[in-house]
């Protein structure tokens, strides 16, 4: 399947464990070209450590990640940093440079990876803020933003260098049901505009179904159940049914 | 007794752990320094925060030292009737030892905290994770120039201190114990060689390392939300200081 290339991101059998905290325990995911896929689960089961692991921030113990067929477990720093050009991600709490302005962030890629001045680099910025609606922003400095314009400059710097993979982790986490709607409004018109493939985590149902292709779910660090919106809201399965609808009782038990 | 065997067992080998990760962090950075691209912006105003904003602190430090210096030196020597060899005194205790080691020390109060702070709050809201996102080196876009700029401007902020540090001598003796100045100047320069002040200097440039290294390092690996950040900036600074004093006194047996 190395060879297969509608493929972009593959993972196998990968594990990882933190002391005694043995957080994945085998995961299989494949994710297709083009594909917007939705990791589903508890809060505390590894969907963080497994999006970092597939941008190589986290080394797995064991087990393989390919992005377009290329192995990166094994890789070197040096060219991990070529691999990690690929990717835009959006972290949970938006992880802006707070001594930067708004535009020097979103700029940052660009500045380092490109030999661009600073005013088209300023340009460029405006316009990918532009993009999400945010005008008049890019003299501000982050600590001055709210915490949804947060996450969209931090949206506007992830695909400030237009990468072909981007990351979702928790996207709608902590915003309001409004501003949430709005961030998944984004990312489906980035997948349509940019035809990028992606990997979002999330808890939060609504928004899974919104942007997914398809949803897996992960369970005691493995994956259970991958499918569509469709299928997953009617899998036969106990666990993940009892997620997906948030109640209290059931095989899952609240920690 | 098995007991405390046990934590010496662990101490020890957290001590080995932690030494050995400081110590990568410190290969990669020399490593880094030498590899382009050369962030020279960066360098240049961390070397204002390090050295230019920390002139007051030191210039206080080192002109109250070498006024309590001359008047403690006097008290003594007076005993034996050598109050002329107070300027030799303060001369030499500044430039070998009290210049480096109270700047050394003041500048990880004062900067080593804040590279702690700083780092370990970017590490925390995972701004060092969103640098590796955009295929950026943290060690080389965060520590390589907070070091480069200790190393530089430590030794630049000594040079400060060894002239406040005689002139508050000077003052004291000349001003208030009233010695004759001119011979004051002359027992100053008369004992003092080139190498003493080369000596402090050195020392300087490796304090600096120590306390830039130890700070950054850290920060960079801080843990445990906004508490982690209290205990990396606490840790920072204990840490900076102890391996000062006790490298202070391993480097003046070996070398001088």
């Amino acid at each position: 399947m190395i060879g297969d290339t509608s493929v972009k991101i593959k993972v196998v059998d990968l594990h990882k464990s933190f002391g005694k905290n043995y957080v994945l325990r085998g995961i299989n995911l494949t994710v297709n070209k083009g594909e917007s896929m939705v990791v589903i689960g508890g809060s505390g089961v590894g969907k963080s450590v497994l999006i970092k692991c597939v941008i190589g921030l986290i080394k797995p113990d064991s087990g393989s990640i390919g992005i377009d067929g290329q192995e990166i477990t094994s890789l070197k720093e040096g060219s991990l940093n070529e691999i990690r050009k690929k990717f835009g991600m959006l972290f949970q709490a938006g992880a802006l440079f707070d001594s930067l302005s708004v535009w020097e962030n979103v700029g940052f890629g660009l500045k380092h990876h490109t030999s661009l001045g600073d005013g088209e680099i300023k340009a460029i910025a405006v316009e990918k803020l532009g993009l999400l609606g945010l005008r008049s922003v890019e003299d501000l400095m982050p600590s001055e933003l709210s915490g949804g314009m947060r996450k969209r400059v931090s949206l506007a710097r992830a695909i400030a260098m237009e990468p072909e993979i981007l990351l979702y982790d928790e996207p709608t986490t902590g915003l309001d049901p409004i501003m949430a709607d709005a961030i998944n409004d984004l990312i489906v018109q980035m997948r349509k505009k940019l035809e990028v493939t992606s990997i979002a985590i999330t808890h939060d149902m609504v928004s899974a179904y919104k942007i997914a292709d398809r949803i897996a779910m992960l369970y005691e660090g493995k994956i259970i159940e991958v499918g569509t919106p469709k299928q997953i809201r009617e899998s036969s399965n106990a666990i993940v049914q009892q997620f997906i609808q948030g109640k209290a009782e059931g095989p899952i038990k609240a920690r | 007794m098995n007991a405390v065997f046990g934590y010496i067992g662990v101490y020890f080998l957290r001590f080995l752990h932690e030494s050995g990760r400081i110590s990568i962090l410190f290969g990669q950075t020399i490593f880094l320094i030498f590899r382009p691209p050369f962030n020279i912006r960066e360098a240049l105003s961390q070397m204002e925060e390090i050295g230019v904003r920390s002139i007051p602190v030191v210039v206080i430090t080192s002109a109250f030292t070498g006024m309590v210096l001359a008047l403690q030196t006097f008290t003594g020597f007076k005993r034996f009737n050598a109050e002329t060899l107070v300027g030799t005194v303060v001369a030499l205790s500044v430039t070998r030892e009290l210049g480096p080691v109270l700047t050394g020390l003041m500048v990880s109060g004062r900067v080593g905290s804040a590279m702690a702070a700083e780092l370990g709050t970017m590490r925390v809201t995972e701004q060092i994770d969103a640098l590796y996102t955009l295929a950026t080196n943290p060690v080389k876009y965060l520590v390589v120039p907070r070091f480069l700029a200790s190393l530089v401007m430590v030794p630049v902020l000594v040079v400060f201190a060894d002239v406040i540090g005689i002139m508050g001598g000077y003052f004291v003796s000349v001003k208030v114990l009233g010695t004759n100045p001119t011979v004051y100047i002359r027992r100053t320069w008369d004992y003092m060689e080139l190498s003493d002040i080369y000596s402090g200097l050195l020392k300087a440039c490796i304090f600096g390392m120590i306390m830039a290294i130890i700070s950054c390092y850290q920060g960079f690996y801080t843990e445990g939300g906004a508490e982690g950040v209290g205990k990396a900036t606490t840790r920072a600074v204990v840490l900076s200081c102890l391996v000062i004093l006790i490298s202070n006194y391993f480097i003046t047996a070996i070398l001088f």
